[in-house]
């Protein structure tokens, strides 16, 4: 079989670096001594990353079907592809300098979040269930390893824990639906199965497949009721971990849903199913959030709604829809890592940041305050930054395609959700620092503008990026 | 439509935002203050140009358009009419003079303030000339956070409590707005503001969107049951936060209303004028007689701004073109009037650091400058012939007895109230019996030049309302000949419903150009 490397450019790039993260953990931790060993230099881990987002843009108009027909190179798949890449890039740099992470155990740590990383570019092209599967658990399983790293910290065990347990049950579901899907359908190739009649009437067993099978990406989208693990991951792993866990392995999760998605039309069980889950999804996380004081937890609630608000482009299953589906996930990596920048920058020693920790950043540090200000109200899909543009497209898309109520759902879920994010800006912004002496300077401050610039940009002027995540609306719904 | 070939408009919207970004590496308290006002004075002289206003033409002017999201339809797309004509030219005149009112009411985050002031300039003019809904909303929310934070930030005591009340009120709001606005944008194809103007809907259609949108409005007007955040708010907010929030803010819900509601959705906007009517009467009498039994000087203020945007919203929803020329009048001048009653308030609180009526006794004697300005605004506010309210409320009352005199009787009886608590707090300020003789010093220059142009504003559309009346008829005459015809053409799918048994909306009975 003859395959075109140059299709595989982001992919490859990411294998390599792998590989030499891998081949960089061998080396022996060095006794003492000023210098780093070998495995704590892993600086360079950013700009690999940032490697593999050009690699990414160039090959953005690759297309093919390799591998008998497994795996697909598209706009969607490259559209996916680059967001990794990019939330990958930001993830690493924001993990740089972990203060809970033993230097010796750096590229050990960089190995499992490329791998994971991997798993998910995979996950964006595949188009086979046992493909799709496959590239799972690549991504899952190094995110199960990942998590429990903070130091000596019994909760991070407890989240690893209950991560892996979570995990293994949802994917059991999925392996089960994928049973089902396979006796009912006859088939593992989506190309193949959208051909099949999805109705209750002619093919239960296919519904009840799909439904299952879809439960395994719930689980990783946070959806309710597959949300559980969320606030408590978030809460008990390290700030960096979290960053990266709660927002790149949704956009796997979003890939799968859409290609999945693409297959059902309006009206269908399958589409009242992905819509109620969203609207208990978002009216429960918000709900949820408006409660917590500790900043990861409410992020990990917050994902929980935010995973409802991602249905509402499932639901309207149009070409302009999945394109807002897609559009809305890079949004929401941008804007949570945005948020999780600062929250790892202002966090002493890594522990967790409570909302009181905020008081007085202002004048303590202007930048980030900013930039935490741009992310909240992102989150919130307040104009003029991305999340509106993000909640625009996905609302636009789904009026009149048989789900209205949704729309109505999703927006009331905003006048919801600004009480908690509102409170990260009040504390910020109003609330003045009781001792302000003995905050260590943070630093960071120069990126976390940039952060806060690109929401801003994406936010006022979409259409350059948003442009590639039509091409693949439109591709996957001609 | 006619295009202007310097782009008036975008320079009026990102002169302060723009100003915003130099603000940050100015030094000193003092140099930021004096930014701000070359800022606010040089807003004033690019607005010069909206002086080339032609009078007769009923279209929007100074239009601008360029593609923004071209895939989704977005335009850039600003334009002006006679509504926002009078809109825009009050905020961009009220901005230096909040700086100047906040010379030394603010203290502390100087620079921070003024990034919000400016900011808030920006987000409300953009909101009076925006022509395409997305760009409106944009706007509509962006003012939103530096609000809360002026309120937030620099307010009294119960700062948090009004800021978060005025913040969640007014999102819960604009989130039906929003759904609102993409149901247009998919049922009518534009978010282009005059292009869905002129489609017809179908009537249960408008009356949704006429509701969501409704709502929206409403709680920024605001009206009767969803007024409650603006007590709260304008008494906590620093002086100029209160003048903004008065003058600009709950102009929005009105000019929503004129903007959206009644060309977008007009059946819709007949079928439920007399629910509309039912609460802004209820909004006058009630904010009429609660500012009766105020303490608190703010609070007496806050409650009569309920009041007098109950006007507005009457006149809107009568259908004649009295009562439009009227709400938009009474927008103006109670931008103008409580405006500079807000800065009264702030003037005194710096003397006395109380706004109670008890502590603030006796004035005349002391301070007979301010207390001559106060007496001015007072007779202003509560519509006294020769100030300028009078135009306003007397063009509504026309209106209002043209069509239902005993409407218009309950709303006599709200500016009977009105004359009892203005006149109550002139007459206790100048000649109460305070507690222990006053050192405080009469007005300063800096409070001179800032209270002169108000009252000059105050006598002169008293007295010679033409010019005023003459920028804004053509437009509203339009848009009642519009609204009245697209509205009899969904006439026969309106259901015969509680609001259709009275009827309100009975063909106009006053001839045009009569009666002023």
């Amino acid at each position: 079989m003859n395959v075109d490397l140059s299709l595989f450019l982001p992919e490859v790039f990411l294998l390599a670096t792998v590989l030499a993260l891998f081949l960089q953990s061998l080396a022996r931790p060095r006794e003492g001594g000023g210098t780093l060993s070998i495995n704590a230099r892993t600086g360079w881990v950013p700009l690999a990353g940032l490697g593999a987002a050009a690699a990414a843009l160039l090959s953005l108009d690759a297309t093919g079907l390799v591998l008998r027909g497994a795996y697909r190179i598209d706009a969607l798949s490259q559209f996916f592809k680059l967001a990794v890449a990019a939330g990958f890039t930001i993830a690493t740099f924001n993990a740089a300098k972990q203060p809970t992470l033993e230097t010796a155990k750096r590229a050990d740590y960089f190995l499992l979040l490329a791998m994971s990383a991997l798993g998910l570019m995979l996950l964006s092209s595949a188009v086979e269930l046992i493909t799709i599967y496959l590239a799972l658990e690549i991504s899952s399983y190094s995110l199960y390893a990942l998590i429990p790293l903070r130091g000596k910290d019994p909760a991070a065990a407890e989240a690893g824990i209950k991560y892996i347990l979570f995990g293994a049950v949802a994917t059991a579901l999925s392996l089960f639906g994928l049973a089902y899907l396979l006796a009912g359908q006859h088939s593992s190739f989506l190309a193949v199965l959208a051909t099949k009649p999805w109705t209750w009437q002619e093919a239960p067993l296919g519904i009840v497949g799909l439904t299952l099978f879809m439960g395994g990406f719930f689980y990783k989208l946070a959806l309710f009721p597959f949300h559980f693990w969320a606030p408590d991951v978030y809460d008990g792993t390290s700030n960096e971990t979290a960053a990266y866990a709660a927002t790149l392995p949704k956009l796997g999760a979003v890939v799968v849903l859409i290609r999945l998605a693409a297959m059902l039309k309006p009206g269908f069980q399958m589409t009242t199913v992905l819509a109620v889950l969203g609207a208990a999804s978002m009216t429960f996380g918000n709900l949820a959030a408006l409660t917590q004081q500790d900043v990861k937890r409410m992020l990990g609630y917050s994902s929980v709604a935010h995973a409802g608000y991602v249905m509402v482009g499932l639901v309207a299953a149009s070409a302009a829809g999945l394109a807002a589906a897609g559009f809305y996930s890079l949004i929401y990596v941008l804007m949570n890592l945005t948020c999780f920048w600062v929250i790892c920058r202002i966090s002493r020693e890594g522990r967790n940041v409570r909302l009181e920790d905020l008081n007085g950043l202002h004048s303590r540090e202007p930048a980030l305050a900013f930039a935490l200000a741009v992310a909240a109200l992102a989150l919130v899909g307040l104009p003029p930054t991305a999340g509106f543009m993000g909640k625009l497209f996905l609302l636009t898309s789904a009026w009149d395609r048989g789900c209205n109520w949704l729309v109505v759902v999703a927006a009331l879920n905003t006048a919801i959700s600004i009480y908690y994010y509102l409170n990260l800006i009040r504390h910020a912004y109003t609330v003045d620092a009781e001792s302000a002496a003995g905050l260590p300077r943070t630093g960071g401050a120069i990126w976390g503008g940039v952060l806060a610039a690109i929401l801003l940009i994406l936010g006022t002027v979409p259409a350059f990026v948003f442009q590639w995540a039509e091409a693949a609306g439109k591709q996957l719904v001609p | 439509m006619s295009y202007s070939a310097w782009p008036v408009l975008t320079a009026l919207i990102f002169l302060p935002a723009a100003a915003c970004l130099v603000l940050p590496v100015i030094k000193g308290d003092r140099a930021v203050r004096v930014f701000s006002l070359a800022v606010g004075i040089v807003e004033l002289l690019l607005a010069l140009p909206l002086l080339g206003f032609d009078l007769s033409q009923h279209g929007y002017q100074f239009v601008e358009k360029a593609p923004w999201v071209p895939d989704w339809g977005l335009f850039y797309h600003l334009g002006m009419d006679g509504i926002s004509l009078l809109m825009v030219l009050l905020t961009v005149l009220l901005l230096p003079l909040c700086v100047l009112c906040s010379w030394t009411y603010i203290s502390k985050r100087v620079r921070e303030f003024h990034l919000s002031l400016l900011l808030m300039t920006s987000a409300c003019v953009g909101v009076f000339v925006a022509l395409d809904f997305v760009l409106f909303y944009i706007f509509w929310e962006a003012m939103l956070v530096p609000m809360f934070l002026l309120i937030a930030v620099w307010g009294g005591p119960e700062r948090r409590y009004a800021s978060l009340k005025f913040f969640l009120y007014t999102l819960a709001g604009s989130t039906l707005l929003l759904v609102a606005m993409v149901a247009f944008y998919v049922v009518g194809g534009t978010f282009s503001i005059p292009e869905l103007a002129t489609k017809s809907f179908s009537f249960p259609f408008q009356c949704w969107t006429f509701l969501a949108m409704a709502f929206a409005f409403a709680i920024k007007v605001p009206m009767f049951p969803f007024h409650t955040w603006l007590p709260a708010a304008h008494v906590e907010a620093p002086t100029a936060g209160s003048v903004l929030l008065a003058s600009v803010l709950l102009k929005m819900g009105a000019y929503g209303f004129l903007r959206f509601c009644l060309p977008l959705t007009p059946s819709a906007s007949h079928y439920f004028a007399p629910l509309m009517i039912a609460i802004s009467i209820a909004s006058i009498l009630y904010g009429g007689f609660v500012a009766l039994g105020q303490r608190d000087m703010k609070k007496l203020i806050a409650y009569s701004s309920v009041a007098h945007m109950g006007f507005v919203t009457l006149g809107i929803f009568l259908f004649n073109l009295r009562g439009f020329e009227g709400a938009l009048m009474v927008m103006l001048n109670h931008g103008i009037t409580t405006g500079a009653l807000f800065m009264l308030v702030g003037a005194i609180y710096e003397r006395s650091h109380s706004r109670e009526i008890s502590e603030n006794l006796g004035l005349g004697k002391t301070l007979p400058a301010y207390m001559g300005f106060f007496g001015l605004f007072a007779l202003s506010s509560l519509g006294f012939p020769g100030t300028n309210s009078f135009v306003g409320e007397a063009l509504v009352l026309i209106g209002v007895f043209a069509v239902k005199p005993w409407v218009g009787a309950a709303a006599i009886l709200g500016v009977m109230t009105s004359a009892a608590y203005m006149l109550r707090l002139g007459q206790k300020l100048a000649w109460g019996e305070p507690a222990k003789p006053k050192s405080w010093k009469d007005l300063n220059i800096r409070e001179w030049v800032y209270f002169t142009p108000l009252a000059a504003l105050v006598l002169y559309i008293g007295l010679a309302p033409g010019l005023t009346l003459r920028a804004m008829d053509p437009t509203l005459g339009h848009l009642l000949k519009d609204v009245n015809s697209r509205a009899a053409m969904t006439a026969a799918e309106r259901p015969e419903g509680v609001f259709a048994r009275i009827d309100f909306n009975a063909p106009e009975r006053i001839p045009d150009g009569g009666g002023r």
